[in-house]
Order: C-alpha cells, then structure tokens, then sequence
C-alpha cells in the first residue's frame, strides 16, 4: 500500500471519530452553524480526497451525504433524527469500505445504490417536514466565545500541524521502559550515596535525581492522552442504543481532557463502553416508565473523570431504576452464590456487589444490546488487572453510580514496603487505607484498636468497626512469629468494598516501585501481581491484595465459619431474631432461629447413605450424620437439609421443604409436650412451632455438647438476657448460650432491657456489655440494682478489657460477676454456677424414639 | 536434540562445565547469557521447592531455580556458596543455582552417547545425553526441561 494511501486511511479515520460526535450534537442542537459547518466540511474533504486517489465507491457515497448536509448547512432541511440517520448510516457504509480499504489496499466490490437512494431522497426533502430555517440564519456570525470550542480543527492545526510529528507507540514504550530502569537505577545510587557522608557524589547526583525526574515526568507526558478518546465513539453508541430500545437518553461528559497513560486508556475504553451500554439498556427505564415514576421523560447518563491523588477516577451515573436487590438476591441464590442464610447476614452493598460475579446478569429479558452473560465480572476484572477498582452505589429507583479508580500509569506506582517472615513486600499504595498499630484485648490503651478472638479467628476492632484478619506470615507459609507479639503492625486494605486488615512485622516507608510481571511459572501464585527491585538493589514481591483475601477467605477451609457479616455493617431491628421457616408433613409450619443453622443444603437423593441404620452422607470430607426431623416424608429426587455444626463437626435436620426466613420478635409460649420442640410463636401471623435445636443435635451425637452436661432439660431453661450493643458479638454470643441450653433474648442497648423490665420480663440472669452508646453498662447496673423485678439477679459484665481496675469498677456498680470477652468458658461456667441448682438427669437419650 | 545424528563426528559443540554434588554437568554454551554467584536472592512465598527465589541481574529480575532439589539432589553443605548459570526461555530469565562453575569445554561429537537406560528418573528426563570425558562423565543438561516446571503443583 502506498503512503499516501495509509495517510488518508490515518486521517479519514480520525475524522470519522469526529464526524459521529459532531452529527449527534447537530441532532441535538440542529441550529449549530457551527457544528454543521464542521460536518460539512469533514464529509467534503473525504469526497475531494477520494476523488484524487481514485476511489470511485466511496467518493459516491460521501457525495451523496455531503449532497444532504449541504441542503441542511444552506437552510433548506432541518437537521431531523431521520437525516442524521441518513449520514450516520453513510458514515458506517464509509467505515465498512475503509476498512476492506486498509485489508485489500482497494476497495471491495459492492453495492451502495440503496443508501445513495436514501440519501438522495432525504436530500429532495421528501422525508422532511421541517420548514426551513431562513429566519434562524443571523446566527452567521456566532458569538466570540464559541468559536474555540467546538471546531478547533481548521485555525489550529494550520499552524500545529508543523509542530506535532507521528510517533510510533512502540517507540514510546521502549522510551518508557528505559526511563523505568534510569528511575531505578537513580533510586540505587542515592541509597548509596546515603550512606556516604560528604561524598563528592552527592551534588551532580541530585542534579542527576532532578533531571531524572523531569524525564520520567516528560516521558510520562508523551503517553498521555485524553480520556475524551475512549469516549467519543459513546454519543454515537448512546444514540443507536436510544433509537434501538426507544428510549430517550442524554449523554453528559465531563472532564473529557483529564489526561491518562495511553495504555490506560486502551484497557478501559472496553469496560467503559460495556458499562455505559448496561446503564442505556438496563440502568435506563423506557419513557412510559420514567413519566410514571415522575422523572423526566430523558434519561441521563452522566460520565465523570477527574484527577485524585495519582489516580483518575472515572464514574459512571445514570438516573435510572437502580439495582433491584431483590432480584439480585434471588439471583445469587439460584447461582448458588450464597445461601439464602448468608444473604439474609449480607447489607445491601454486599448483595449489591453479586453483579460483579460470573455470569450474572439481572436483566429479566436478554436484549440483543446487553445481558449477554458477560458482564459486570469481565469489567471487574479488567480494571483489577490493571490495579483498579470498581465500586457502585445504587439506590432503588434513583439511579445507579459506578466509580471506577485506576492508576494514571501502570509502569511506575507509589507502594508500602512492609516485612513479614524476614522477607520483604510491596502492597500497592491504591489499595493501603491506613495503617495501624494494634494491641491484645484487655492489655490495650484505650483508644487502641484492639485484636480480639472469635473462636481461633483473629478480628481487628478498629473504631466502630470489627475487621477480618489476616496474618501475612501464616499466609505465606514463612513460619509462626517468634515469641508471644504485644502489638502488632497492621496494614488495613481495601478490596472491593470491604475492608481486611493484614497482620505485618515491621512497616518501612513507600516507594515509586516499577511494577515488572512475575515469571511464568510463579504466575499461578495469585497472591503476588508483580515484582519489582527497590534502591538497594534487591528484588521483592508486589502483594495483590484481592489475592490476599480470596486466599484467606479459604484458608480455613470454611468449615470452622459461621454464616457472620463479612464486616460488623450494623443491621437493623435488632430485637427482631430471624428465625427460618420450614415445613414437615401437614402440621404446622416449624421454625429455627437462623443464627443457629450453619448452611442450607439440596441435596441429591442418591447421596444419602446409610450406616448402621442412620442416614448420613459425606459432607466436607466427612460423615454428617442426617437426622429426619418427626415425620418428614423422606422421597423426592433431593432432600433439604439444614446443617447446624459446631465448627468442628456437623448434623443435618432432614425436612421437607424450607419456606422462608422471617424476622420476628419472639415471644415463644413454652411448655409443649412434643419431644423435640420448644414451644410455638406466631410467626408471620401464624402459630409457628419453635424447634428445640438441643434435642436434635444430641440425637446426632450423644455427646454433642462437649462438657457433657445436659443443663436444662424440657422447657424448664434459664432465661438471659444479653444486653450488647454490636451485632457481630449478639450474633456470635447468642448461638453459644443457647447451644448451652439456654434461652437467650437480645436487646442492643440499656434502653430496651429497662423496657423489657417494665413490660415484666421474667429474666433469670443478664449478661451486659460495659462500653455501649448512651448508658454504658455500669449505669446499668445500678439502675438494675436500684429497684424493680431485677435487683436480685446475676449481673454479669461481658467486656473487651478485663484490667483489675475495669472489674473493681463493674463490682462497684453492681455487677456479680466482670468476664472478658475472649473468655467465653469462664462465662459459661459463671452462668453454670450462678444459675445453680439446674440440671435434672437428661432422660433425652431415653425418649428418643424418633431416630432412625 | 543433540546434534551429534545430524552433524558429522568431528563436529564440536561447545559446553560450560558445572559441578553439582561431585557430578560433572554441561550446558550448550549458547544458552548462557550470564555466571554470577548466587547472592542476594529473594525467597518467593508458595513458590514450588525447586524455584529458590529471585535475584536482580543488573535491573532485570531473574528466577532462580535451585538444581539440586529439580534433580532431587540433597542440599549443599550449609554456607556453602553457590554460583548461578543464567539462561533465557521465552524472554524471560532463569538461573540456575549450581555448587560450582568450571571451564568451557569443547566437545566431539563423537564422545557422545544417549542416556543410559539406568540412568535415575530426574536425571533422565533432565538430561539430554552423556559425553564421555577422559577419566570422567559429562551429563547434559536439558535446559528446556528443566525449566517446564509446572505452574500447577
């Protein structure tokens, strides 16, 4: 191919770009002379130029465009969405010849009198109705102030057009690669320089340190672009996409020329067409819709890009429906996602977060412009490949924000350095939210966050929140720490949107490291996303934080993991327990508190065992022994299952069918004959029977309970009272306590425990928090030991510091008992022993004339 | 494959020579870009056992991969220093941790011979053949093989 053909190939295209977004703003705005004009003259170079290089096809085509929009520049048609139509169809038909163009290096053969017939009868007025525009015409000589902006091309590039040369990108890589290894080189010598004092070094290094610098701030620059160039094909796309779906939608753009690295920008400019494309067709509601909802009848997708310390961020809104979480709820179920018990533990953002994974898609109907499957997740993961993350925010009818935060650059990021194990890493900065310094529950200053136990798992309260942990040492596999650590350096990571706080030895500073790709076969390590080498020389691994807490997620292997909120993203009604409803035989439907259920199962008939007469089936590699619950009927191709575990071992309750979580305030009437139940309580307005969980699970095992003991056989159980103002520990204590065989009730403030006193709530012992909003649990306690029904109880202090001088303190307030929260066995043996006399012999085993 | 089918016997092919537990060892002196001695080197966390860590080689990050444990040879002697063969596959830079690097040898392709059947396993699929030396043996390493570690433990 000659170059002056590659030449018009270049330049026609760019014009084409061009062309798309100018003939959608005409449309928008018919009167602009100025736009028009621009247009005008655009379709007319590509018809001159074809005519000299002797392209006969497509010098007919933008003939017959440039023959409509000449009666439209001259006043005689209106700019209406059929003539734009017209040009915009001879634009693609130009783009198609084009392309064969750059292949073939002619022209492919075809047909094009249809769309000149188009044209032409467009440009007769046939299909026209608007009058003309005469009277509109003084708007010949526009106002100063626009001249610039919308047409810069003919002034300006006169007098650019000597100044810019083409340069080709590999060029501009191989640049940027030297400049990354200059930048590390510098850093080198400067550590050296470090630790010579007075060397004659020093000065023409800074000199050099500078110069670097500016070079790599000029390289950079030359890779810069505009972040408008991935969006110009949008008000085309967006327009199509309106016209297909008959919709009327509005593209807004703002902070087009926010400037990214080129390589950015081609690895975003996919997700960013697929995200707007979702927002047109499933974001956006058809018109019929938004008047009924009393919006205006134009949707608005809205595209943001600014800068933020290093980063661009990028949003995308629209003012649509917003996600429906119920349909991503029952989505994710039937995926297989999560379990409808996890889901009812998940805040909105969490459930929101599920368009992020494989295969979601929540679009009822599949339309030809998206829902195709891929989706969101190939966005995602996109924008994690390129150390980005993805956030939405959506609110049901109002719209739907993603934002989206990128590096400027991917060659060179500012990262912490920390050490584990002896070795050291680098954590992207993006990713680091701040760092802290932790010490033990009870042994921590007090505006120290503080690490506390759940069972063996290691959480971080920091402020009002409570975070996963993960030890970055044990992660790795670099050997248990040396020594019993008092506090503890801990780098708090954002992944995705939750937070996970990782457990370091030391913390250095940050440094500009030049992230460099791992070695193909350490690829499949996905903790790592790259290496690079520091100023002393030495080589270290980049962590990836989203490694980090996928592989933690499953480095417990799930079994010891109770169904708890991710993050301590408080829940409401509180005093409500959900409670799980199922349904056995004809009887009444029957109900268990769902904080007790480890996980809900289906599963195939044919996995069903039997050994030596009881039913079992292999479940996380072992046996879990199945338990049909009375009268369950036991047929069917799948068995429901609910599996309550312990941590260590597992059981499931047979049944026939479950119906429905429900949040309900329980107030269950005791004193029920039946074997395996504890009582009844109106559920969801029907006479529900409340499961007895005890009698099951020691149907299981006889010895379910490890102490062996048997407390509070039949209805007779010691009622407590729990009073915890955070979810997270009512979630986690209230499971135990019953499992001990007590009945528990659970309120989140003093407040509510003086009103259940009021209300004449028989209690037998309470357990409280101390630091709690509004009255804390020391004012508790003297309310409590004041007056009224309760002075006489056992009064048990449950609190994260347990100093001499904290449990004086709470035995001065009336507290019987101040236990520290990480000690749960103390507690239970104080309830033990302050609820004494309890426990008749169990005559469980007896009766149990239900198992198989 | 070794050239010696191909090429007439008289051809020579030239070797650097290594030591690995008291066996003599050759690699195609084309293969190595590079002997250094294996200092500085960054253990990599969950790496598989052969892949002894990484090191800088003058700004460029190599893998080094400890020859003793990929031929299932016992470790060396504790401060025992060690010498790094670097060689590229793919673009990508590996070296190979060995105890000690000796001459450059030139060889006949005469002296060649394939494999003994005897031959332990890690060693045969690791080799390309044996050169017989005067008063000793040569094993070929097969460098491609040894670098198929795979991703997948």
């Amino acid at each position: 191919m000659d170059d002056l053909l590659v030449d018009f190939l270049t330049e026609t295209n760019e014009s084409l770009a061009e062309l798309d977004v100018a003939l959608v703003r005409l449309e928008r705005t018919p009167d602009d002379q100025l736009t028009l004009s621009l247009i005008f003259r655009l379709v007319h170079t590509i018809k001159g130029t074809c005519g000299f290089l002797g392209l006969p096809r497509l010098e007919r085509v933008a003939h017959a465009a440039e023959n409509v929009l000449g009666r439209v520049r001259d006043g005689e048609l209106a700019a209406t969405s059929a003539i734009v139509s017209a040009v915009l169809a001879a634009l693609d038909r130009i783009k198609e010849i084009m392309a064969g163009l750059a292949e073939a290096g002619a022209e492919p053969a075809g047909a094009d009198d249809a769309l000149i017939g188009a044209l032409d009868t467009a440009a007769a007025g046939r299909e026209a109705t608007a009058p003309s525009r005469d009277t509109d015409l003084p708007l010949a000589e526009p106002p100063l102030g626009e001249v610039t902006t919308p047409a810069p091309r003919e002034g300006a590039d006169a007098v650019v057009a000597g100044q810019t040369i083409r340069v080709g990108v590999d060029v501009l890589e191989d640049l940027m690669t030297l400049v990354s290894e200059l930048v590390l080189t510098r850093n080198q010598l400067l550590q050296l320089a470090r630790n010579e004092q007075n060397s004659a070094f020093a000065v023409p290094l800074q000199r050099l340190s500078h110069i670097t610098t500016d070079l790599q701030e000029g390289v950079m620059k030359t890779r810069m672009q505009p972040i408008g160039n991935a969006w110009n094909k949008l008000p085309r796309l967006v327009r199509d996409l309106g016209h297909e779906l008959g919709k009327k939608i509005d593209l807004v753009m703002r902070g087009a020329e926010t400037e990214l690295d080129r390589q950015v920008l081609e690895l975003i400019k996919d997700p960013l067409t697929h995200m707007v494309r979702n927002s047109a067709d499933h974001g956006l509601e058809g018109s019929e819709e938004r008047r009924a909802a009393g919006k205006p009848e134009t949707g608005r997708i809205t595209l943001n890009a600014y800068h933020e310390g290093g980063h661009i961020i990028i949003e995308i809104a629209d003012d649509g429906r917003g996600l429906s979480i119920e349909r991503i709820r029952a989505k994710a179920q039937a995926l297989g996602l999560a379990s409808e018990v996890e889901l009812a533990a998940m805040s909105e953002r969490q459930i929101q977060r599920f368009i992020f994974h494989a295969g979601f898609s929540t679009a009822a109907a599949i339309t030809a412009v998206s829902g195709r499957g891929v989706g969101m997740d190939v966005v995602k993961t996109n924008i994690e490949r390129i150390g980005g993350t993805i956030d939405l925010k959506s609110t049901q009818g109002a719209g739907t924000i993603f934002t989206i935060k990128i590096p400027l650059t991917l060659a060179i990021v500012a990262a912490l350095i920390v050490e584990a194990g002896g070795e050291r890493f680098a954590i992207p900065q993006i990713s680091v939210v701040e760092l802290v310094r932790a010490g033990l529950a009870g042994e921590a200053a007090s505006d120290q966050p503080v690490i506390e136990r759940i069972n063996e798992t290691p959480v971080l309260r920091l402020r009002d929140r409570l975070l996963p942990l993960v030890n970055l040492r044990e992660l790795l596999g670099l050997g248990a720490a040396v020594g019993v650590a008092r506090e503890f350096y801990i780098v708090i990571a954002q992944v995705g949107s939750s937070l996970i706080g990782v457990i370091v030895d030391r913390v250095f500073d940050t440094e500009e490291i030049v992230v460099k790709p791992v070695a193909p076969i350490l690829r499949h390590i996905t903790m790592f996303s790259g290496n690079t080498i520091l100023g002393d020389g030495s080589v270290i691994m980049i962590l990836d934080p989203n490694g980090v807490a996928r592989a933690s997620g499953s480095a417990g292997n799930g079994e010891s993991r109770k169904p708890l909120p991710a993050t301590a993203e408080t829940m409401t009604s509180a005093a409500r327990t959900a409670m799980l409803l199922f349904r056995v035989g004809e009887s009444a439907p029957k109900a268990v508190p769902l904080g007790l259920i480890a996980r809900l199962e289906d599963i195939p008939r044919e996995r069903i065992e039997t050994s030596s007469g009881q039913a079992v089936m292999q479940y996380r590699g072992r046996l879990m022994p199945l338990i049909p619950f009375a009268s369950a009927t036991l047929a069917g191709e799948s068995q429901a299952v609910l599996v309550f575990s312990d941590g260590t071992r597992f059981m499931g309750l047979m049944v026939d069918e479950i119906v429905d979580v429900m949040d309900e305030v329980l107030h269950i009437e005791l004193g029920t004959e039946t074997a395996g139940l504890l009582g009844s309580a109106v559920i969801g307005g029907r006479a529900t029977d409340v499961i007895d969980t005890d009698y099951w699970l020691r149907l299981a095992y006889q010895d379910w309970f490890r102490a062996g003991h048997d407390p509070h056989p039949g209805a007779l159980a010691p009622h407590l009272l729990l009073v915890e103002d955070s979810e997270f520990f009512r979630q986690l204590l209230v499971p135990v306590l019953v499992a001990a065989g007590y009945r528990v009730s659970a309120v989140e403030s003093a407040a509510q425990a003086l009103r259940l006193r009021a209300a004449g709530t028989r209690v037998d012992a309470i357990i409280s928090d101390i630091v709690m909003p509004d009255m804390d649990g020391r004012a508790f306690a003297r309310a409590i030991r004041e007056d009224g029904a309760w002075r006489g109880l056992p009064l048990i202090a449950f609190s994260g510091r347990a100093e001499p001088a904290d449990i004086a303190a709470s035995r001065q307030a009336g507290f019987t008992e101040h236990i520290a929260k990480s000690e749960r066995d103390k507690l239970l043996a104080t309830l033990r022993d302050q609820l004494a006399p309890v426990g008749v012999e169990s005559g469980v085993g007896a009766e149990s004339g239900v198992a198989p | 494959m070794p050239a010696a089918e191909a090429a007439g016997a008289d051809e020579e092919r030239v070797f650097v020579t290594l030591m690995l537990a008291d066996q003599l060892c050759g690699i195609p002196v084309l293969a190595v870009r590079d002997v250094l001695a294996a200092r500085n080197i960054t253990r990599i966390p969950l790496a598989p056992a052969e892949i002894a860590g990484s090191l800088n080689l003058r700004g460029r990050i190599v893998t080094a991969i400890d020859l003793r444990r990929r031929l299932g040879l016992p470790p060396p002697p504790e401060a025992a220093s060690r010498m790094a063969v670097v060689t590229e596959q793919g673009g990508e830079l590996y070296a190979l941790l060995v105890d000690q690097v000796s001459e450059v040898l030139s060889l006949a392709a005469r002296d060649f011979e394939h494999n003994p059947p005897t031959l332990p396993m890690l060693w045969a699929s690791h080799s390309a053949g044996i050169y017989r030396l005067p008063g000793r043996l040569m094993v070929v390493l097969d460098v491609g093989r040894i670098l198929a570690l795979t991703a997948a433990q």
